[in-house]
């Protein structure tokens, strides 16, 4: 019988200066694909609605907020087109935004257990929670095109560019949702910082108001929110509005600046993790 | 290329013990920690290790285990073993030194990590299966034997929160049965479940070993080291102090921990002696000769006594006292005059072979005395050792009789229809 070569792996005090494994990330894919199918089945088990609910919550809040800034607070003026349309357009990335990133950075100390028994790369669980979140996403997705019907707007072939924007919102995501699960593990306050942070963070989007209300020399400063450009992109390609050139690239570069220094981060301090989780 | 299979050179890990203040006095300490302790705690989150107590759990352990070695880790609590098993699984980096892993590793410190009570048995076999490494194709392969090993054909598609914990544990171990490592590092997994399936584990134990598998074992069960492993290392303080064949290195590790502790494993030291002439040790054997602290009723047992030196004169007598678990007498016996053994004066080690055991399920201990009978008594060494009774059913009926409720003993019988 012919072995394959044995392959040896040395363990050591790590260095100073960690890397990201890609190979290993990817040696791993399965068990990520194994996290996500175990929180969506998990997420909807023993619920009477299931997935309606990915489509409720989202529209909900748009309602609360178009019936509050739209009717009562005058917003729908400044806005072309239905102005529930236009905030349940940003509020479809900005909703997996908060929920992946909440999910995200409760992932690590919620999966303590795992940690502490298991070796598999730490990076999969925030990453498991981030994408279990896509589905309710396509699903509410679904939801916006039959509400663009029931308002008479019709899809252009913008909306081709829409991927680009969720791919973004997707790098928002994981960089801030990774960041907050390293920090949350060793500093517990954290967790009670993401609650008004994300809601600070939705006024500071364009999901309520339209991109052109903040004056046009603030907007580059206002686009390194990454949400900022990612949200007016997105809806600017689904329902149409503005979404100039320059905010969307600030912003897709922040969101690449901050998945980076998020994943250098993770890696440099998840050796630790099981120490103090 | 080296035949060694796990090669761990120089290995120490530090922890830092948490080391909060307390005992604040006054209203103006209060105050100043409410102010300043949150900076002070930031500082101590962000550098664990820094200001704090620091403790070695594992201290320049170096380690070479050849390809086929089955190697049992034993040691008492804090010696450096859970932590040891953390760094081989790689849960936990090493402060120093290195190991080399040799070959696919799989690491099991419980059976069914990430078992989610919401899915069935059947979802559960994957996520736990992808958790432990396998791949799907290997799953969906190995599904089958998997199920039949648990024995859970008909509940598969049973959520497992519906489950009994034996169930559970079963179907936990199957999945862990059907890791096909060239390496495979296990915590006390063989502890769990009933006997029934207890044996089952242990002869797939067997399969790994005799499939030319390594294995590293840790436990506390020195019972199944003996059986299982080729080769036993004795941790403590972190350090490797012994490392051998199992049966010699079980049995130093026994007069090394359970004695003093004054714990049941079946042996015993004398903690405070007399000075004058004295009993000093005890072993409870079976008939294959290992000290042990649970027999079953109907086996025989050795009673090995070990005396201090030359006795004050010749022809004495060794008695023992059969004590229940309300420390009540219910047995005697003696080198004579209940036998005619009379111990000369230089004899140092006396052995009593008892049996077979009629005593129900339970625990009971031996006092022993030393002397010429009806004459002198030398030394009385109370309550020396305990031992239990782990399974009472001498007619083969399933049904344990246990001295709870239906005595110390049972007496051979016979029930007929009379006229």
């Amino acid at each position: 019988m012919v072995d394959p070569p044995r392959r040896t792996l040395r363990l050591e005090a790590p260095r100073s200066w960690q890397t990201l494994n890609l190979a290993e990330l990817w040696a791993y894919r399965e068990l990520l694909f194994f996290f996500v199918w175990r929180d969506v089945k998990v997420r909807y088990k023993q619920t009477v609605l299931g997935a309606l609910w990915a489509i409720i919550q989202p529209l909900t809040t748009t309602f609360a907020f178009a019936l509050l800034f739209g009717r009562l607070g005058g917003m729908a003026r400044h806005v072309d087109g239905p102005y529930a349309l236009h905030v349940f357009a940003g509020m479809l990335p900005w909703t997996f935004f908060a929920n992946a990133v909440t999910l995200a950075a409760n992932s690590l100390v919620g999966s303590g257990h795992l940690i502490s028994k298991v070796y598999f790369p730490r990076l999969l669980v925030p990453l498991a929670a981030i994408a279990s979140g896509l589905l309710d996403f396509a699903i509410a997705f679904v939801g916006l095109l039959v509400m663009m019907a029931v308002y008479g707007v019709a899809p252009s072939a913008s909306m081709l560019a829409a991927p680009l924007f969720v791919a973004g919102t997707i790098a928002a995501a994981a960089g801030t949702g990774i960041l907050f699960a390293a920090l949350v593990v060793t500093f517990r306050d954290v967790r009670y910082i993401i609650t008004f942070a994300l809601q600070l963070w939705l006024f500071a989007s364009p999901v309520l108001y339209p991109l052109d209300m903040i004056p046009a020399r603030w907007r580059l400063l206002y686009a390194v929110n990454p949400m900022a450009g990612l949200v007016a992109g997105f809806r600017a390609s689904v329902v149409g509005g503005p979404a100039p050139a320059d905010v969307i690239l600030v912003s897709s570069a922040s969101a690449a600046v901050l998945l980076l220094a998020a994943v250098r981060y993770f890696v440099q301090v998840e050796r630790r993790f099981a120490d103090v989780i | 290329m080296s035949s060694d299979a796990i090669d761990i050179h120089g290995l120490g890990k530090r922890y830092a013990i948490g080391a909060t203040p307390i005992g604040r006095t006054t209203l103006g300490e209060s105050l100043t920690d409410w102010v300043t302790g949150p900076w002070r705690r930031f500082r101590e989150l962000s550098r664990p290790g820094e200001r704090a107590a620091q403790f070695w759990a594992l201290k320049e352990v170096t380690l070479k285990i050849a390809v086929g070695e089955v190697v049992g880790i034993i040691g008492p609590n804090g010696a450096g073993k859970s932590t040891l098993l953390k760094i081989l699984s790689r849960i936990t980096a090493p402060t120093e030194g290195y190991v080399d892993l040799h070959g696919r590793v799989s690491s099991l410190l419980e059976v069914g990590t990430g078992f989610h009570p919401d899915l069935t048995g059947r979802e559960n076999i994957f996520l736990n299966g992808a958790i432990l490494g396998m791949f799907r194709a290997e799953i969906v392969r190995k599904l089958d034997a998997i199920v039949a090993f648990a024995e859970l054909e008909q509940f598969i598609d049973t959520p497992v929160k519906h489950y009994s914990s034996g169930m559970y544990v079963r179907l936990a171990f199957s999945v862990a049965a059907h890791l096909e490592p060239e390496i495979l590092i296990i915590d006390e997994v063989l502890s769990v479940g009933d006997l029934h399936f207890r044996n089952k584990c242990l002869g797939r134990m067997q399969d790994l070993r005799s499939e030319g598998r390594t294995v590293l074992f840790v436990s506390h069960d020195l019972t199944s080291v003996r059986q299982l492993c080729s080769r036993a290392v004795m941790l403590q303080h972190g350090r490797i102090v012994d490392d051998g064949p199992p049966g010699e290195v079980t049995r130093r590790y026994e007069r090394l921990y359970h004695d003093a502790a004054g714990n049941s494993s079946g042996a015993a030291d004398r903690l405070h002696p007399p000075h004058t002439y004295h009993l000093r040790r005890v072993e409870l054997r079976t008939m294959r000769g290992e000290i042990a602290s649970q027999f079953d009723a109907g086996d025989v047992m050795e009673i090995h006594l070990w005396s201090s030196g030359r006795a004050p004169e010749n022809s004495y007598t060794v008695e023992f006292k059969l004590l229940n678990s309300d420390d009540e007498v219910i047995s005697f016996g003696a080198a004579n005059p209940v036998q005619t053994t009379y111990y000369p004066a230089d004899a140092e080690h006396f052995v009593c072979r008892l049996g077979p055991l009629p005593l129900t399920e339970g625990s009971y201990a031996f006092s022993f005395t030393v002397g010429v009978w009806n004459k002198e008594r030398w030394d009385f060494w109370q309550k020396a050792v305990r031992f239990t009774i782990g399974r009472c059913d001498p007619f083969g009926t399933g049904h344990g009789i246990s001295n709870v409720n239906d005595g110390d003993f049972v007496i051979p019988q016979e029930w007929l229809t009379g006229n």
